[in-house]
């Protein structure tokens, strides 16, 4: 069935000029304020949206479970969201929705923040160079604050964004990785807290909640996406000790995700979001990064993410600040287009079904050909080629840009750059579970 | 003795003019004084609390977004029109249409949204309430069987509802091309379930005091039950249904700010919400130009339901305030 799907696309793809009007020119589409929804704010503002004769109103969000509600019952056309969320609720962990994909936002662009209580104690452990910490910095230094809090019987409690988040697969594996267990989620026993074995307890905070919800005490630290850890740093409040890009360089972070059903009513309008979206994402990397100013600009506005200028830009102009006044060079610490940025791989959908099974929500074991399978009902390389070639055949893109679409496998070569030096090879995935001390693997069950 | 002639002269003009004037002014200054020193000790992660300085200022950035927006708005009606005549230019059966603006609603549109969905909610409910209430208040069977209802829905806060709420409207409001959207519909829903109650207590309250005599009239010239309602009911029970629906009108109008900030309907509450999550150094100033606004609306509508229960109040006597 897939591959008959792919065939009579690529055929409609060769005539990709003659892309049609948009069945759907009313567009609504959610977000939630963080700088990687820059694509839509700048595809809005830029007229990219405009010009595929599409009238688009963004729309900010609560949170991400309101989102992807509003999404499935057609209030919004798509959205926003976390690389997790087409593929959660395809195999049904949380709400039972058919998603998909054809555009992934960003790489990267989340950290991990401490309170400076913690970044006090952790400080200890960490190797330092000419004053200042060597990152990238382990969780192996923060295992002795977590097992000193065992000890003394205070639960070490840590924030992300959402089950089925990037965040909350990035903090288990960090912590992970420093031998400090995150504890298993069971939904086949109805226990969804994730916290079964915990040495570290994470629970959901909405990512603009994050500082206020660690500066009020209840929770010791978090991993959210930008401006969230800049603003702690800010306000004085904690410490950034590891970003996402050093967990697993150029990791792939957000997508922009539609019902399978309005996608399959509006495949022109589909095609030509997408057109816009990477044409917005070209304009964010153009020129090393030569208009991250004017889309901080952008974004600073009230409706879009709305903090203050100067705390979207720490992290948006490729630098990031850990602590206060130590602040260094990322410049891929917001990836939007390079490196085939926006194109959906499948290895990546893997990935997170790999981390899915890793912690419990996939309860059973499941073999290759599955993981291969989902990837591809949700991730949609063939919606995304066919915006690409009608770029290229206006000239609003040169074909260098993108893979090459006709080799292109949809598997990134084997992975190398994860924190602790264990390699990803998407192509097979219960191969790669075995490599983890912490996690469930084979047919391990909870 | 110039100055003992102006104490004779104006000693009672000048006490009303105290009272009625003076006297809030004095009220405003004290509260904006001490406002303004307790915002200069409040340290909160997103900067002082806004005194009333940043929060004036913050009222004028409202405004020229507004204005910003007004001009980005006419700009887009302009490419528009060009763009739907170079569509028609390559495909003439195009059935252009003019769409409406697509960029962020100002302040001042949020506060419209805000109104039109309260007064929407407000009259859904009083058109539920004023009916059963005077069922209630005529018959006492029917009074029994409803009042242990009331008193259980009465009490329920909006935050509850909410959910329940949002399902039912988005499994039973399904259209393809929807009038209303449903963030909307979700926030008139729950702002007539929590708004019902007052109108319909002081309905039935109101109805089943009428004057022995008037009933007894009534009885007399044999009217039928229709004429009953419209010809003594309904007229002597007017004061009562008035207290009712200002009650009523005052609560719809807190829940709504609750129920738009859940039901994310792009009204005050969102605008609220949104600013929350902003976090930005003016978020807090923004948001207490809304609270302001909310109060003095809030208090508009009730002057609003106040001159309308005196003009259709025939107990002119009675002190309403």
């Amino acid at each position: 069935m897939s591959t008959l799907l792919t065939g009579s696309v690529i055929a409609t793809g060769l005539s990709a000029q003659e892309l049609g009007w948009p069945e759907k020119e009313e567009l609504k589409f959610g977000f939630i304020k963080l700088t990687d929804m820059a694509p839509l704010a700048v595809a809005y503002e830029k007229g990219y949206f405009e010009e595929e004769g599409l009238y688009v109103t963004l729309e900010a969000q609560a949170n991400w479970k309101v989102l992807l509600d509003r999404v499935i019952d057609g209030q919004l056309d798509g959205a926003h969201m976390l690389a997790g969320q087409p593929l959660g609720a395809t195999i049904g962990y949380g709400t039972k929705a058919d998603i998909i994909t054809a555009f992934s936002m960003d790489l990267n662009g989340n950290a991990i923040t401490v309170s400076n209580d913690i970044w006090k104690e952790m400080k200890k452990h960490v190797s330092h160079e000419n004053g200042k910490p060597v990152h990238p910095i382990s969780a192996v230094s923060l295992k002795p604050v977590v097992d000193d809090f065992r000890s003394k019987g205070k639960p070490f409690k840590m924030g992300m964004v959402f089950p089925v988040s990037t965040h909350n697969y990035e903090l288990r594996y960090w912590l992970a990785a420093g031998g400090i267990h995150p504890g298993y989620y069971a939904p086949h026993k109805g226990d969804t807290s994730g916290q079964i074995d915990a040495e570290a307890l994470l629970s959901v905070t909405p990512p603009p909640q994050m500082p206020s919800t660690m500066e009020a005490g209840t929770i010791h630290g978090y991993c959210v996406g930008e401006p969230w850890n800049q603003q702690a740093v800010f306000k004085g409040i904690g410490v950034p000790v590891v970003t996402d890009y050093e967990i697993w360089k150029n990791n792939p972070e957000k997508v922009f995700g539609v019902s399978k059903g309005w996608a399959e009513e509006n495949p022109n309008t589909h095609i030509r979001v997408v057109k816009a979206m990477i044409r917005a994402a070209m304009w964010l990397d153009e020129n090393n990064n030569a208009n991250r100013p004017e889309a901080v600009k952008i974004l600073s506005k009230s409706q879009y993410v709305g903090a203050d200028y100067e705390v979207i830009a720490n992290s948006m102009t490729g630098t990031f600040e850990y602590e206060k006044g130590d602040k260094r060079d990322v410049p891929d610490f917001n990836v939007f287009f390079r490196y085939n940025a926006t194109y959906p791989f499948y290895s990546d959908a893997i990935w997170y079904l790999t981390q899915m099974r890793r912690w419990g929500q996939i309860s059973e074991p499941k073999a290759d050909s599955w993981y291969k399978d989902i990837a591809k009902q949700v991730y949609r390389p063939d919606i995304y080629a066919q915006a690409a070639k009608a770029l290229i055949a206006e000239g609003k893109a040169k074909a260098v840009d993108f893979p090459e679409f006709a080799t292109e496998t949809g598997f990134k070569p084997a992975q190398t750059h994860f924190i602790d030096n264990i390699v990803y090879d998407g192509s097979t995935p219960n191969a790669y579970l075995e490599k983890f001390a912490i996690g469930l693997k084979n047919d391990s069950k909870i | 003795m110039i100055f003992n002639q102006v104490r004779q002269i104006n000693w009672p003009s000048l006490n009303q003019f105290l009272t009625a004037t003076a006297l809030p002014i004095v009220g405003i200054v004290i509260f904006l004084g001490l406002w303004s020193l307790m915002a200069k000790n409040i340290d909160t992660s997103l900067g002082k609390f806004p005194g009333p300085a940043s929060v004036w200022q913050q009222t004028i950035v409202l405004v020229d977004e507004h204005n910003a927006q007004m001009d980005k708005a006419d700009k887009f009606y302009e490419r528009q029109e060009q763009r739907n005549a170079a569509r028609l230019a390559k495909d003439p059966s195009y059935a252009s249409k003019i769409r409406g603006f697509t960029g962020a609603p100002t302040f001042f549109e949020q506060i419209w949204t805000s109104l039109y969905t309260v007064m929407v909610g407000f009259i859904v409910a009083s058109l539920l309430a004023i009916p059963i209430g005077i069922l209630c208040g005529l018959s006492k069977n029917a009074y029994t069987a409803i009042n242990p209802l009331i008193q259980l829905f009465k009490p329920v806060s909006p935050l509850a509802w909410l959910p329940l709420v949002t399902m039912v409207v988005s499994a039973v409001y399904v259209s393809s091309d929807p009038m209303f959207s449903k963030s909307f519909i979700t926030s008139a829903v729950t702002v007539a379930l929590c708004c019902l109650w007052p109108t319909l207590i002081n309905t039935a309250v109101g109805v089943s005091s009428i004057d022995k005599d008037l009933i007894n009239v009534s009885k007399v010239l044999r009217l039928n039950g229709l004429s009953h309602v419209t010809k003594i009911v309904l007229p002597s029970s007017i004061p009562a249904i008035f207290t009712g629906l200002r009650l009523s009108l005052g609560i719809g109008w807190m829940v709504l700010i609750a129920a738009e900030m859940l039901a994310q309907n792009p009204g005050l509450g969102k605008f609220v919400w949104d600013e929350f999550q902003n976090g930005s150094s003016e978020s807090l100033a923004r948001i207490m130009v809304a609270v302001l606004t909310i109060g003095v609306i809030g208090f508009a509508l009730d002057r609003i339901m106040l001159a309308l229960q005196r003009t259709f109040s025939w107990d002119k006597s009675a002190v309403l305030r």
